[in-house]
């Protein structure tokens, strides 16, 4: 099925592309058919760029334990840092 | 008939005077043909989307798929407009209704069509065929695994699309809907309701729903195909389309 979840942030950042470095603006993260990893679903992570005529996108898509584990290292590389 | 036929890049005036890309397959044979706007799934105007266009040609109909997502990102690649539209909440309804609209007006205005037009939609564009045959005069659609005809979107997600079943009575064509009985979106209930709201308006419409098929049963290329699905459901299409756009209007 589509599941249609998405969640969708606004954050600070930069990603590389195709075309090179570009600022984020937005994430889209959600549990639906990848496009590209032969699965039925995956869990997408689209880092966008909306500002302009153009927007930019860097894509990940993860089988649902893989993202649990990049979610877990994110928030221990965090904390381990003292980051907020 | 001949399988000939011939597929490209076209452009039209869509909604609000905006140039639509859109995928155009015609049969090479002499005559005039009953025509089919192909509506792309929400993975948007991808490799599939084209090769079913062509398809519908290779079948003896004109064929035009609209990149519905030509404004979000008109240099990207069709997964990145797709996600970028995803993020955006989707196509608003009154600029599809445009932009169908007039995809039928050009359809129509080539010097081989019969007159007759019909609209198919998968996934999101099978709601979007539902809107469309509820909006504008066609002569046959196919909505294939629409969600979000009966019910909402589940709580917090962005896209800006909502319930169109009360719209049933002002349907303008016979509706053939193709369904997977293992799909939540849409559930095996809302295609009941929708069938009970057809029923209450008089419409004619033909449903099949198949067994150990999800969604997305026809797309060759995901994991989601069903071949027996498709097969039959490939069938049913072209009985109906057979009986309601082959002959001249």
């Amino acid at each position: 099925m589509c599941t249609y979840q998405t969640e969708t942030l606004e954050l600070s950042g930069s990603g590389k592309g195709a075309g090179g470095w570009f600022s984020l603006s937005n994430a889209s993260v959600y549990f639906d058919h990848p496009v590209h990893y032969l699965a039925e679903h995956s869990l997408n992570i689209d880092f966008l760029n909306l500002d302009g005529a153009a927007p930019s996108r860097v894509a990940v898509e993860l089988d649902p334990a893989s993202a649990r584990e990049l979610a877990r290292a994110i928030l221990t590389a965090l904390d381990t840092a003292g980051e907020a | 008939m001949s399988d000939s036929l011939r597929a490209e890049t076209v452009s039209y005036t869509g909604h609000g005077g905006d140039e639509i890309e859109a995928y155009l397959a015609k049969p090479l044979d002499e005559g005039r043909f009953g025509s089919v706007v192909v509506i792309h799934h929400m993975p948007g105007y991808d490799e599939w989307s084209r090769e079913t266009t062509r398809k519908f040609a290779a079948h003896g109909y004109l064929a035009l798929c609209p990149n519905l997502y030509s404004r979000e990102a008109r240099e990207s690649s069709p997964d990145d407009a797709a996600a970028i539209a995803r993020s955006r909440g989707g196509v608003p309804d009154e600029r599809l209704v445009g932009d169908l609209e007039a995809a039928v007006r050009y359809l129509k205005a080539l010097s081989d069509s019969n007159g007759r037009v019909a609209t198919i939609g998968y996934c999101s564009g099978g709601r979007q065929s539902f809107l469309a045959a509820c909006s504008l005069a066609l002569d046959a659609a196919v909505d294939c695994y629409g969600a979000f005809v009966v019910g909402s979107p589940p709580e917090g997600v962005p896209l800006k699309v909502g319930p169109i079943v009360h719209m049933t009575r002002d349907l303008s064509c016979p509706l053939l809907g193709l369904f997977g009985a293992e799909d939540q979106h849409p559930s095996p209930d809302e295609v009941v309701a929708l069938e009970e709201a057809l029923k209450q308006a008089g419409k004619t419409y033909e449903f099949h729903s198949y067994d150990g098929a999800s969604h997305a049963f026809f797309a060759t290329d995901r994991p989601s195909y069903r071949p027996e699905a498709a097969n039959d459901g490939w069938r049913r299409i072209w009985a109906f389309f057979g009986r309601y756009l082959a002959s001249e209007s």
